[in-house]
Parts: structure tokens; C-alpha cells; sequence
């Protein structure tokens, strides 16, 4: 079989091996990983065999726990199994690691290496989880590239089976599982003679079987169990060999060779760096170019880390090193240094005393940390450290890349120095996450791929917020193998793809002299100088850059393409940069898009291939004028008014200046203001909504369903109108309790999404023009200057006093401050508007346990943070644990609230004497069930603790800082639906059993939303996502019901788009509910393929065909002799098909099995009917039902 | 008693043939229909331009929201293969084939003229014995004038036929300054058969939520009027075949288009509400009432009552909605 050269990335590289050589794969999703787990799901749905001829199983577990428990399991049922994971998937996998590796099985654990969270999650690349797996017993194998890693996925598992030590294969998340790279693919040919029959049928012999039955699993006594843990040394000692036979026989085959440790650079090198994964490539392509200047450096790449075979490591160094760094993409807080500088010192060590070294005197060794969580680790930084090793006295323990201003770690370097060679062609794409920019650049790597001889390397950074994402592509082209596993920056061709990026961004900086800039503008070619920045045109002239400009959203509107650009600027690209000859380079884009759209049907490629034919006639070359012109500077990123925390450090983020902060900028123990979104503006709505006083009926709901808190309303005094803006808009208030009053609805111009789900919500239409609402969409530029003159007066206005509002009526709720506000959350959202509820209602005094996810990423992710302050300085205190646990964290808080509650009251009965008795008794009596109570309370601390600042006991002192719990504090635990079904299950039905006083909330979207739609229990039948794409076959697992079966537990499901009143009333009862109350809250998601503006009109359908009920189930109300459930929606009044029918996930499969969509959407409207006969029934029995709180 | 009538050159058994509908969307449906007499059956319409819509909608919701984030790079498992195209109903027409011994027209609803000849030579290939042209189209730009609209449906006819060897009728609407003209054209540019005419979906107001309210009419008894007419009217003037359809509900509704002229009668509301069993029903008392009055056949009475044939051919005319509307005054008295 001929190998072919193909163009993919790092995950689907390994899945392609993987899946071949294995028959079992449990899997659970975790981002870098996920996507490995997909290919193979997605080729067995296939049917794509293994090299045996048989399609291996995939099954998705609820937990990394749990993926690990049922790959030990088919392990030692006798089968070839593998999982992928990352991070603290891979933590969980840790138990089961060593059973696996303690049992001698072999197997490989496919790791897309990723950071840890410590003081903050973090998605990207690095070595922590690996190293966290040293003990294990696993073997531990390093590949640094696609290519690498598509071969050592391979050879690990052919070492495994022989030396029965398990293996992780890893390699960076995201440099490596994301870079799309050209590479040469293994054959199954290649897999066949590499994996040898005769072991697999060996560990199929070792399995449990009935027919030959064993023990396996004892449990051993201080008497023999350290004899029995060192029976395996055997193993370990031979399995550095294996893996070197391993590698060589797959030289012989494929002509790659690879050692334990690969040495590149020059023999008689007298400095070395000692580095593991992808930052060899980086170090390995400034080691050729140092050397190629006369330097004498060299490069130890460590392949096999466990087990370390010394002798190799020493053998492969060359004798005349004098200075060694060794590199970790680790940290290890308190240690000697890093795992891999300590092994290394360690080596030499032994062999220098076991007089095996070849060393005249042991080297200087230093260790250093770089790269961690995906830091960019350029050449610059590689020339750093050699520079620091000529040194006398090189720095120890140091970092690179980084300015560590505080315990000055940090090796300073020249940015400027460069290895980039002439002949690779380097390209920046600017583009947003709608427009389809990345989706085109993988498409252009693969065309250039697979039509040419040169090599090809694709690299995209992405957004942290979704909504108005924004998109970069690293594009290089070059006749030789890429090594350069870092970010372009000398680039010689830049594409925006978006003109309000030359308001945000120095495009240009990263242009070399004579480049070419592509703009995608409505300028005319005649006109755009004009439009352009001072800086930018100053360095058009100085650098002599080649200008193009296409008006890419008018040719893509003409070829029925909408707003997707993607074909129009790939198309430009190709016709200016040269990659291809034109006419090929044009017939190659017609021929991807027949192949990448063709499924999708004739007239979706003819819209593309139209649209490429009308880019080139649309595409100029702009003359440059000899002058600057403009006088437009580039706004500065946030208002001075700012707090400083947030012009010194979060602003150098927003304006992608983060890598250049230094240490001391940040606090130490992940601890950020809250309240920081509101200072970054980023105006990415092309339409906003615009109120009209005239037809409003100020009910409140779209400011209630607004998923980015950017519509509010106040009722004010109209005597304050006099200091408004001229175009501030108000009418009177119309509900009594507000008579005499002014009332204004006001939408926030620069952190509006433009979703529409407002004007969707609106009822109140113009009689006269019945198109128009109370709120309709508007251009955003023409407003922006007046709204936000409007919106900074309508926030100086007073906020209704929370005591005068009645919180059941919804039009006077919404007057009440979110506490949630700006996120980055996708617009149209529908988790958000729930959690901005709970934060109107409660955020004042409310704790909130985040379970990781979306939730916990608009929530969480630099650079601002949405949760915010009232302007009393109170509001939600707010923590991410993590993925799995997030229920018992949320239970621990609520346990220390209660603790200190219990203690403070104890001191308060102490101190009576002293603080007097009726302060006393009204603080331990205070009623605190309405937000007057709360005032009260409120009050009466202040004066305690007044009194206690006078008084110098240590009761008194105690009392201080417990004094604020004696105010009844509300704790939230919120996640979504991955966390409350699959992973934290567990911890979520021990935390309803304990029955204390906490509020569940989950975002139910019926699918790991974050992570990219996998399969959740929620996910209802029939639905495609991740994991079925056969549309999953099972129902919807209904954990209200289970919640239920407590009878002291709340319960309530709700659909703010079907009832928002009903909501708002679930939210109140479950907060005032003094046991553990769980809101299962209907939360429309992308990821269900529907049309976001509209998506309250799915969550109607939802309810109307009965696929989600609303009910409440109050064990109050057992206790005073009702039925505890409430089943508040109506019997289904249409088929469930019509709500299917709205939503792509189950549409999609009566386009793709419409054989299987027929019988699932049949067994869907069975599930309804059941399920609401079910509810019905237990809704209408007299209770006799005991609560025991 | 003879009720063989021929239609489009095929020679049916009786002249009533169930029209696009729904009904017809399984291929149970459709054997049920042969069993209660259907003589040949219109498969519901295959809309290029909703063929179209889905796949742009598919389109649409794979790639919304995709390499944006870094977590979530799609939404969506990509299948294998969509059935996109007009494969299902392809595979529908060879079905229904297999299943029936009866004819099967194949139904199609175009928007582009690629669409419609590209479509029409696949259902020819599918093993249609004849295609029905629904040319649904409402002209709305005031910019537009009636001899291009006319023109549009000419050349639809003329791109198909083009392609085809099977036999093409159009399904008309009444909306045309001349139909009588219209219709000869069509016939002209080789139309097999005129099927007269297409009922529009005519849109209401909900005023609770004031919104326009698409919502499907059934058809009654009274629409039958229309068809008959021009039925009668253009009997023996143009080279095509007449298919009635709109407000045949009973055998008299039957008896009375054939008078008229129509080759077929095609039913769609009256099986939709009745059951497709209703078929048989119209058959028998179609055949006790020429029984009753002599017949011997349904060829006899085809185009006895046409303008041709008839008495009084004003009777047709416009003049005979003025003596209606006089004698409607009369009737009632407080108009």
C-alpha cells in the first residue's frame, strides 16, 4: 500500500492510528481531546474497521473516571482498548492508572497534554497533567509534531503489547492536536507489520475467562505486598529496549527513525538544551540556524521519559557539553526543580558516579520552565537560553518567556531575533468565528497540500468570548518540513477580513517590509486610503506594502452566501499570494468546495463556486499615495475612568498585549475583581434594539429574556430629567405602585450582541405598522455616540428601592439591578437570562459554586468578568472548583456559611450583656424571608459590629468578622447539564440527600454545550450530537423525577420562553425553601441548530408539545397536606414532531437516516405521552406524602 | 358500464385520479388508493426551491457558530451522506412503481429552470409515466408585466418537454388576463394536459396576534365552479388534454366536470377529509348514476356540456355573472 501525503491535525492523526489498532474505546469528552474521540465515533458510525476487520466499539462514560474504570475493565476482558483525554481527565484517571499498570496490561492512553487548573483553569497546552501521571507505572512517550504523533501512536502500542507496561503517547494540546499540518500517512500495512498478532492473542489469554478462571485484584498485608510491587522491576528494565526495537523496526519500515533520545545539532556542541515535546521543534530549528552562524549548540530531544533509561539519555549527549538547560513545560511549586531537570541532574549524577559518564567534569545544568498553558516559545527565546548557558554563572531555576518581575526567574531575550527562512511563505488571517475564515484557511492548507510539493503548517487562535468571536490563522507554506511550532510573527501576507479590526488592532506590526495586506472593506478602491488609521498608513508607505481591498460581504451577499466570506477572501488569497499558479489555484478551491460541500447539495456548491468567480472580478490593488493622510488614532482600549487594576492589566488583555505583563501584575491566588465586563466595550452588535415609548406596555420581559443584561428599565422621579440628554427617552410609569413616576427602558449601545430576542419577546406592537414593536432593531453606528451619552445617564439614575418592589410581579422584578452582566457568552444565549434572574433576585447576598463549562467561561474568562457589584459594593462572590464536584463544593460553602452562621449566634447570646439585650434578640430573631427583613438585618449588623469594633475581647473580635453571616446568605450551585446528568451525578444526588439549604441551578441545553455537543443524559431522543450521530437512541434521563423521590427536596422545571411568570415563581419558592431546591431550567443552546432570535419561541413549542413540562414540586406543600407537585404546563396541545421540526439536531437526521428519524421522532411523541400521563397521575393524587427536612 | 377514459396518452380505468397531496407521501397510501379504484395516481409535489431551502438551512446550522471557539470547533457530527436532494423522492416514484400497477405522475415544483429540467429527466428516469408542472408562482412586482409571467411558464414547458419523453401536463392558476390564451399556449409549446387549476393557500390575519396566518383551507363543493368553466370553455379549442381538479367532492362533482370536458378528475380535499377509501364511493355512485340516466360510457358524456356542445354557450360567458348577480339581489333583499 502507497502512503499517502495528507493534510489533517495532531488529534486526528492519532485517532486515525488509534482506532485501527484497537476493538474497545471509552471515551469522555475534554477539550483539547475531544475531537479524537469523535473521529473515532464518528468512523465506527462508519463503519470503518480496525486492521483485524472488525469496527471497534466507542462508548462515551460519564466521567474520565469512568472512561478509565471501563477501559480497565475491557482490558481485562481481553480486548485492545484506548482512551483520549487530557488535563483533569486525566487526573481522573489516575486511580485506574496504576491498577492498570500494576496488572502489567498493556494498553496506550492518548493524551493532548494540558494544563491544570490551580489558581485558574486553563485550556491550552503544556506538560502538568502528564506529570502528574510519573507515578503511575505508565510509560511515558513524547511526540512533538503531527507527524510524530501519528507514528508514536503507532509504536507505543506496538511497545506496550511487548513490554506489558502501559503506555500515555501525549503531545501539546492545541500546538499539536490543532495544528492542521502535511504529513506522511502510516498505511494499515504499516499498523499490520508493526502490531504482532502472536502478543495481541497473548493478552487476550491473560483476559478473565470462566473457561480458565483467575484472581486478579487481592488484597495484600504488610507481609508481602512491597515483595509483591517489586515483581514488575523486570518489566521496567526492559521496556526502554522494546520501545528502541520498537522504533527501529518501524524505521526500517516507514524510514523514520527514532531514538529514546534524539541529539540534533552540532557533535562537538558545547551548550545543549534538553527539551520533550513540541518546543523541540522550535529549539530544533534555531539549533540549525545558530549553528549555520558559527555557534556550536546542540538539541536533546527526550522521546521515552518513563521508564528513563539512563544509559541512553548519557549516550545520546555528546561528550563535549559543558553547559546543559533542561526545559519543563511543568510547574512543580516547592520543588528542587522540574521532573525533567531533576532526572537529568539525577542521570548525569549516577553516571558520573558510577563512572559510566563520558563527561571530563559534570556539566553545568540548569532547569527552566517555559510554554506553560500554550505560551508561545519562539527561537528568540531558544537564543536566550543558549545566551544564558555561555554565562559563567547561568541562571538556575529559570523562565523564559515571561518578565518575572518578582522573584526574578525570567531570562530576558531579543524578541526581535528571527529563524524564519525566505522561502516560507507566511500568512495572517484576521477574520471573525461567523465569517468563516478558519474554515477556509484549513481548506486552503489542505489544497496547498495536496497540489503541491511544499509543506504545509495551519495554526488558529481563537476567541475566549462567543459571541463576536474573533479569529486568527497562522498560515506557513515551504518547500522543507515545518518545525516552527510557534505563532507568525514577521508575516508577508495579512488578511483582515473584518475593517473595525484596524480600529483594535496593529495588523501591520507583524508585516515585513514589501508584504502584502488584503482588507476587506465597503471603501472603494478610490476611497479607502481615507479610511484607514494614521499607523496604518504610516507603515503602508515604510514598508512598501502591497494594498488589495475586495468588498468581500457584497460579493458573498450577491452569491446568496449571506454573511459567510470564507470562499470570497480564500479566493483573494490564492489570486495575489502566489502559492499556486492562479488558474490552478482557482480550479483547486472549485474542486474543495465540490468535495467539502457537494454532500450538502448542488446549490451550496454552486453559491460557492459563483462566489469565487465574482471575488476575482471584485478584487483591487490599491495605489499608494505618497503621504499620510489621516488623522484617525486607534481608540484607547477602556475609559480612563477605570479602575486602575483594570487600565494596567485587563486592558493590556483585551488589546492582545497580555504576553507582555509581567508577574507582578496578577494577584497570586486567582482572586479578580468582579464587575469588569462594564469597562470593556466592544461594540460587536450591527443592529441594537431602540425603545418606543409610545407602544411600550413595560412588562418587563425583554429585559428579562436579554441573555446580556444590556436592557434595563428604572422608574425615577421626573424631576431628575432635567440634567438628561437631549434624545434620553421616558414616559410615565404605568403600573400604580409607580404613579407620578417616569419610567425608561435603556439599551447599553456597546455591549448589546444584537441577538433580538427582545423584539422577539416584545407583544406590543405598533397599531399602525404592525411590524413594528416597542423595541425594533436599528443600526448600532449611528446610535452608538447618543446611547452610550444616554446609557452613562440612565446608570446615574437611583435604583427603586429593592423593599418597594413586589419580586411576583414580573414587570416590577425586572426593575431590580442584574448582577450579571456583558458576558461572553454566545448571543442569543439561553443559560444567561437565568442566571441574570437568580442574580437580580438574590445577587446581593448569594454565593455561587460554578460547575466548569459555559457557565463557567462567560462566567470566568479573562479578561473580564461579568458577575458584578451594586453600588453598595455587595453582590455575588463566585468560585469555579471543578468539572466533577461542583455540587459538594457548593454543599461545602453552604456548610462553612452555616458553621460560622452558628457560631456568630452563639457569640451574639454570649455577648447579649455587652451589645444589649434587644440588638441581641432582634438579630437572632430577625425575620429575613423579604428583602425588608434583609435590610433590617442589614442594619442591625452594622450597629453590631459598630459596637463590636469598640470592644476589645476576643468573643468581640471573633464576632467581628463573623457579624455579616448572621444576614441570611443565599448559596447557588450552578452548571449545566453534563455536570448535573453525567459527570457530577454522584455529588449532586449526595448534596439533594444532605438536605441542606442550597439552590441548584442547572442549564439544562441537553448536550455538552461548551465543549462542542457531545452527548449528554439529557440529550433527548432523536437528537444528533456528538456520540449519536445515528440520533441518540435513549430517552432523556429525568432527573426532576429523581430529585423528586426525596420528598424534601424542591423541585421545579421550567422554560423561561414558555412562561416566563411560572420561572420567576420557581426561582423565588426555591430560594425561599429552606432545604435543597434543584431548578432544571430549559436553556436553548447553538448547539441545537435553531435560529437563536427566535429560540423563546422553541422553548413554547417545547412545552406546547409536552417534550418539556413546567412543574414544581414543594415539599412545603406536603407538609401542609397538598399534593407537593404542581404540574403547571397545560396537556400537549400539539405532535411532537412540530417541535422537532423547528431544531437542526433533529431535523438533520431525516437528512441523514430518515429511516431511524422515523422511528425515534415516533418513539419522542411515546416518550411525551408517557411521561405526561406519568406526571399527571402523581400531580393528582392527594397527598399523604411525609417531608422530612 | 365503460368508465375508461384516456389521460396524457394513458389509458385509465376511470377518470378519477387522486391529485398531489400528502396523502400520497407514503407508498401504503398510495397502494390503498389503487385499491379503491384510483385509475392513476399525482404524487405530492417535489418543491425544488424547499429542496433548496433545507439544503441552505442544513448549511446554515452546521457551520453557525463553528471555529469560533477554541473548545467548541463544531456542534455537530458530520454525517456520512445527507439526502438532500430530490434522492427521496426519486426513490419514492421507483417505490410507488414497484408497488402499483397504476400510473404514477410525478409532481414537481421548480423555482430556477435548471432546476425543473434537471429534476423532470430524473423523475422520467425514476420510471414517472408522466410529470405534472405545478407552477406555483405569484407575480407580486408591479414592475413586471403579464406577457413576461406568461412568457416564464412557456419556457418552464418548453425546457422540460425538451428533456422528457413522457408526457407533461401543467397545473395552472386562474390568474392570467386570458387564460383561454394562456392555456393555448401551453398547449402550443406541447403541453400534454392543463390541469385546472391550482388552489393558492391564501393567507389570513390572526388578530389576537396580528400575523399574517398561512394556514391550509380544505376546498368545498362551491370552487368546483371555477375549473368548470374554462373546462367547458377550452373543450375541443386547444390541443391538450383537461384535468379538473379543485372542489370535486362527489360523483355528481364528477359527472359534471366530464360534461364539461375534463379527461380526469382529480381529488385531493375530499380524501383528505373523508379517507382515501372515498374513492371507491365516488366510483360506485358514478357508475349507478349513469346506470340511472343511460350512459354507456364516461366517453360519451365527456364534453357534452362544453361550450361547444352546449345549449347555450353564453351561458360560459361573462354575461351570465351579470344575470347571476341580478337574481342574487333578489334573493336578498338586503344587499
Amino acid at each position: 500500500m502507497q502512503r499517502q501525503f495528507i493534510t489533517l491535525d495532531g488529534n486526528e492523526a492519532v485517532a486515525y492510528v488509534a482506532h485501527r489498532i484497537n476493538e474497545v474505546i471509552a471515551i469522555y469528552p475534554i477539550t483539547p481531546s475531544s475531537p479524537m474521540g469523535e473521529w473515532a465515533d464518528q468512523w465506527a458510525s462508519e463503519n470503518v474497521p480496525n486492521i483485524w476487520g472488525t469496527v471497534p466499539t466507542v462508548v462515551e462514560m460519564q466521567s474520565e473516571g469512568g472512561a478509565s474504570g471501563a477501559v480497565h475493565g475491557a482490558l481485562q476482558g481481553g480486548a485492545l482498548t484506548t482512551t483520549f483525554t487530557a488535563s483533569q481527565g486525566l487526573l481522573l484517571m489516575i486511580p485506574n492508572m496504576y491498577k492498570i499498570a500494576g496488572e502489567l496490561t498493556p494498553t496506550v492512553f492518548h493524551v493532548s497534554a494540558r494544563s491544570i487548573a490551580a489558581q485558574a483553569l486553563s485550556i491550552f497546552g503544556d506538560h502538568s497533567d502528564v506529570m502528574a501521571t510519573r507515578a503511575t507505572g505508565f510509560g511515558l512517550l513524547a511526540s512533538g509534531s503531527v507527524q510524530e504523533a501519528m507514528d508514536f501512536a503507532l509504536i507505543s502500542q506496538a511497545a506496550a503489547l511487548k513490554a506489558r507496561i502501559p503506555f500515555v503517547h501525549f503531545f501539546e494540546g492545541f500546538r499539536v492536536s490543532h495544528e492542521v499540518s502535511k504529513i506522511e500517512q502510516l498505511t494499515e500495512d504499516d499498523m499490520r507489520t508493526m502490531i504482532d498478532d502472536q502478543l495481541v492473542f497473548e493478552h487476550r489469554q491473560r483476559c478473565l475467562n470462566p473457561e480458565n478462571p483467575v484472581l486478579r485484584g487481592t488484597a495484600q498485608n504488610p507481609d508481602v505486598f512491597f515483595q509483591a510491587r517489586e515483581t514488575v522491576n523486570p518489566y521496567y528494565q526492559k521496556a526502554p529496549t522494546i520501545m528502541q526495537d520498537a522504533m527501529d523496526k518501524f524505521a526500517q519500515l516507514v524510514g523514520r527513525q527514532y531514538h529514546l533520545f534524539d541529539y540534533v545539532g552540532a557533535p562537538d556542541a558545547d551548550r545543549v538544551i534538553v527539551c520533550m515535546g513540541s518546543g523541540s521543534e522550535a529549539i530544533h530549528e534555531t539549533v540549525d540556524y545558530l549553528n549555520d552562524k558559527g555557534e556550536s549548540v546542540g538539541l536533546l530531544k527526550v522521546r521515552l521519559y518513563r521508564p528513563f533509561s539512563m544509559e541512553q539519555f548519557i549516550k545520546a549527549l555528546p561528550a563535549s557539553a559543558k553547559a546543559i538547560a533542561v526545559l519543563d513545560r511543568t510547574k512543580e511549586p516547592g520543588s528542587l526543580g522540574e521532573p525533567l531537570y531533576q532526572d537529568t541532574v539525577n542521570a548525569l549524577y549516577e553516571s558520573m558516579n558510577n563512572g559510566g559518564a563520558k563527561f571530563d567534569a559534570l556539566p553545568k545544568v540548569i532547569g527552566g520552565r517555559y510554554g506553560l498553558s500554550s505560551k508561545e516559545f519562539t527561537p528568540a527565546m531558544v537564543k536566550g537560553i543558549y545566551d544564558e548557558l555561555k554565562k559563567d554563572i547561568p541562571k538556575n531555576h529559570f523562565t523564559i518567556g515571561i518578565n518575572d518581575d518578582v522573584t526574578h526567574t525570567s531570562l530576558d531575550y531579543d524578541p526581535e531575533f528571527s529563524t524564519e527562512s525566505d522561502n516560507v511563505v507566511r500568512a495572517l488571517f484576521y477574520g471573525l468565528g461567523s465569517d468563516g475564515t478558519v474554515g477556509a484557511n484549513k481548506n486552503s492548507i489542505k489544497i496547498i497540500g495536496e497540489n503541491t510539493d511544499n509543506y504545509a503548517q495551519g495554526y488558529f487562535v481563537y476567541d475566549s468570548k462567543k459571541a463576536g468571536a474573533v479569529t486568527v490563522s497562522h498560515l506557513r507554506f515551504g518547500p522543507e518540513p515545518i518545525r516552527s511550532s510557534y505563532l507568525i510573527s514577521k508575516a508577508n501576507f495579512v488578511a483582515c477580513h473584518q475593517t473595525v479590526f484596524l480600529e483594535r488592532y496593529d495588523m501591520l506590526k507583524s508585516l515585513v517590509p514589501g508584504g502584502t495586506f488584503l482588507l476587506n472593506t465597503q471603501a472603494g478602491v478610490d476611497e479607502v486610503w481615507d479610511t484607514l488609521p494614521r499607523n496604518y498608513q504610516e507603515q503602508i508607505i515604510e514598508k512598501q506594502i502591497k494594498l488589495y481591498v475586495i468588498d468581500a460581504y457584497d460579493v458573498a451577499k450577491n452569491a446568496g452566501m449571506g454573511n459567510r466570506i470564507n470562499t470570497v477572501m480564500q479566493t483573494c488569497f490564492f489570486a495575489i499570494s502566489s502559492v499556486l499558479p492562479k488558474e490552478e489555484a482557482i480550479r483547486a478551491i472549485k474542486d474543495a468546495i465540490k468535495k467539502t460541500y457537494g454532500r450538502k447539495g448542488d446549490h451550496i456548491v454552486q453559491m460557492n463556486i459563483n462566489a469565487v468567480d465574482q471575488a476575482l472580478a471584485h478584487l483591487h490593488e490599491v495605489e499608494i499615495p505618497g503621504a499620510v493622510t489621516s488623522r484617525r488614532e486607534q481608540p484607547p482600549t477602556v475609559s480612563e475612568r477605570a479602575p486602575e487594576f483594570v487600565r494596567n492589566v485587563l486592558a493590556k488583555i483585551m488589546a492582545g498585549q497580555g504576553d507582555d505583563l509581567p508577574v507582578s501584575c496578577f494577584p497570586e491566588d486567582g482572586t479578580y475583581p468582579t464587575g469588569t465586563t462594564q469597562w470593556e466595550k466592544r461594540n460587536i452588535a450591527l443592529e441594537i434594539p431602540v425603545w418606543d415609548p409610545d407602544v411600550c406596555i413595560q412588562c418587563g420581559k425583554c429585559s428579562l429574556v436579554c441573555p446580556h443584561g444590556v436592557i434595563r428599565q428604572k422608574v425615577y422621579d421626573p424631576d431628575l430629567l432635567k440634567d438628561a440628554p437631549a434624545t434620553f427617552k421616558s414616559t410615565d410609569a404605568r403600573d400604580k405602585a409607580w404613579s407620578g413616576m417616569k419610567y425608561t427602558l435603556q439599551v447599553a449601545p456597546e455591549d448589546c450582541t444584537g441577538c433580538e430576542l427582545c423584539v422577539e419577546v416584545c407583544p406590543a406592537k405598533n397599531k399602525t405598522q404592525t411590524r413594528l414593536k416597542a423595541i425594533n432593531m436599528a443600526p448600532q453606528p449611528p446610535l452608538r455616540d447618543t446611547e452610550r451619552e444616554n446609557w452613562e445617564f440612565f446608570l446615574s439614575l437611583p435604583e427603586v428601592d429593592r423593599r418597594n418592589i413586589e419580586v411576583t410581579k414580573l414587570p416590577q422584578q425586572q426593575l431590580q439591578l442584574p448582577l450579571f452582566e456583558f458576558s461572553g457568552a454566545c448571543a442569543g444565549c439561553g443559560e444567561t437570562p437565568y442566571v441574570k434572574l437568580a442574580t437580580q433576585l438574590f445577587g446581593d447576598r448569594m454565593v455561587v459554586a460554578n460547575a466548569t463549562g459555559c457557565s463557567s467561561i462567560y462566567g470566568g474568562n479573562l479578561p473580564t468578568t461579568p458577575w458584578t457589584k451594586n453600588r453598595e459594593g455587595r453582590g455575588p462572590a463566585w468560585s469555579n472548583s471543578l468539572f466533577e464536584d461542583n455540587a459538594e463544593f457548593g454543599l461545602g460553602i453552604r456548610l462553612a456559611i452555616d458553621k460560622k452562621q452558628e457560631y456568630a449566634r452563639e457569640l451574639v447570646q454570649k455577648l447579649a450583656g455587652t451589645i444589649g439585650d434587644d440588638l441581641a434578640t432582634a438579630l437572632l430573631t430577625a425575620d429575613q424571608r423579604d428583602e425588608a427583613g434583609i435590610y433590617e438585618q442589614r442594619e442591625r449588623v452594622a450597629l453590631l459590629k459598630q459596637k463590636l469594633r469598640d470592644l476589645d475581647t476576643i468573643d468581640a473580635k471573633q464576632l467581628l468578622t463573623l457579624a455579616d453571616n448572621l444576614v441570611k446568605q443565599s448559596v447557588w450551585i450552578i452548571g449545566g447539564d453534563g455536570w448535573a446528568y453525567d459527570i457530577g451525578y454522584g455529588g449532586l444526588d449526595h448534596v439533594l440527600a444532605s438536605g441542606r439549604d442550597v439552590n441548584i441551578l442547572v442549564l439544562d441545553t441537553e448536550v455538552y454545550s461548551n465543549t462542542g455537543g457531545q452527548t449528554s443524559k439529557a440529550t433527548p431522543r432523536g437528537a444528533i450530537a456528538k456520540f449519536s450521530a445515528a440520533g441518540r437512541p435513549a430517552g432523556k434521563k429525568d432527573l426532576g423525577l429523581m430529585a423528586m423521590s426525596y420528598g424534601n427536596v424542591y423541585v421545579a422545571s421550567v422554560a423561561m420562553g414558555a412562561r416566563d411568570m411560572h420561572t420567576l415563581r420557581a426561582f423565588i419558592e426555591a430560594e425561599a425553601y429552606q432545604g435543597p431546591s434543584l431548578i432544571i431550567a430549559y436553556s436553548h443552546c447553538i448547539a441545537h441548530g435553531i435560529n437563536m432570535a427566535k429560540a423563546m419561541e422553541n422553548q413554547k413549542m417545547a412545552v406546547n408539545t409536552g417534550q418539556w413540562l413546567l412543574y414544581r414540586y414543594n415539599p412545603l406543600r406536603a407538609e401542609a397536606g397538598e399534593n407537593p407537585l404542581s404540574l403547571d404546563s397545560k396537556a400537549p396541545k400539539k405532535a411532537v414532531i412540530e417541535y422537532l421540526n423547528m431544531e437542526n439536531r433533529f431535523r438533520m437526521l431525516t437528512k441523514s437516516k430518515p429511516d431511524i428519524a422515523e422511528r425515534l421522532f415516533k418513539l419522542a411523541q411515546a416518550d411525551v405521552d408517557r411521561r405526561w400521563k406519568h406526571y399527571e397521575y402523581l400531580a393528582s393524587r392527594s397527598s399523604n406524602h411525609p417531608t422530612d427536612k | 358500464m365503460d368508465l375508461s377514459t384516456t389521460y396524457l396518452g394513458l389509458k385509465l380505468r376511470t377518470p378519477l385520479v387522486p391529485s398531489a397531496s400528502p396523502l400520497s407521501e407514503h407508498v401504503d397510501s398510495i397502494k390503498q388508493m389503487e385499491d379503491a379504484g384510483a385509475s392513476a395516481v399525482v404524487l405530492y409535489s417535489l418543491f425544488e426551491e424547499q429542496l433548496r431551502m433545507e439544503a441552505q438551512d442544513l448549511h446554515f446550522h452546521t457551520t453557525f457558530g463553528t471555529e469560533s471557539f477554541a473548545e467548541a470547533l463544531t456542534y455537530f457530527p458530520e454525517p456520512e451522506e445527507y439526502r438532500m436532494g430530490p434522492e427521496e423522492y426519486l426513490e419514492h416514484i421507483r417505490k410507488a412503481k414497484e408497488a402499483v400497477d397504476i400510473p404514477i405522475i410525478a409532481s414537481l415544483n421548480g423555482s430556477t429552470i435548471g432546476g425543473w429540467t434537471e429534476f423532470a429527466r430524473k423523475m422520467q428516469q425514476a420510471g414517472a409515466d408522466a410529470l405534472e408542472l405545478n407552477i406555483y408562482y405569484i407575480p407580486t412586482d408591479v414592475n413586471l408585466n403579464g406577457t413576461e409571467v406568461e412568457k416564464t411558464y412557456v419556457d418552464i414547458l418548453q425546457n422540460v418537454k425538451s428533456v422528457v419523453s413522457i408526457p407533461v401536463s401543467v397545473k395552472l392558476s386562474p390568474f392570467f388576463s386570458n387564460i383561454a390564451n394562456m392555456s393555448k399556449k401551453l398547449a402550443d409549446a406541447g403541453a400534454d394536459g392543463l390541469v385546472l387549476f391550482n388552489r393558492f393557500y391564501q393567507p389570513d390575519i390572526d388578530l389576537e396576534e396580528l400575523e399574517i396566518t398561512p394556514h391550509v383551507i380544505l376546498s368545498t363543493p362551491h370552487a368546483l365552479r371555477l375549473p368548470l368553466r374554462w373546462i367547458a370553455i377550452l373543450y375541443g379549442r386547444i390541443n391538450a388534454d383537461l384535468a379538473a381538479t379543485s372542489g370535486i367532492h362527489s360523483a355528481k362533482d364528477v359527472i359534471k366536470m366530464l360534461m364539461a370536458g375534463a379527461k380526469v378528475t382529480q381529488m385531493c380535499s375530499a380524501l383528505l377529509r373523508n379517507g382515501i377509501g372515498h374513492i371507491r364511493r365516488v366510483e360506485q355512485d358514478l357508475t349507478k348514476w349513469l346506470l340511472e340516466y343511460e350512459y354507456e360510457s364516461v366517453q360519451q358524456m365527456q364534453g357534452s356540456m362544453s361550450q361547444i356542445h352546449c345549449e347555450d354557450p353564453t351561458g360560459y360567458e361573462r354575461a351570465q355573472y351579470m344575470k347571476a348577480l341580478t337574481y342574487y339581489r333578489k334573493e336578498y333583499a338586503y344587499i
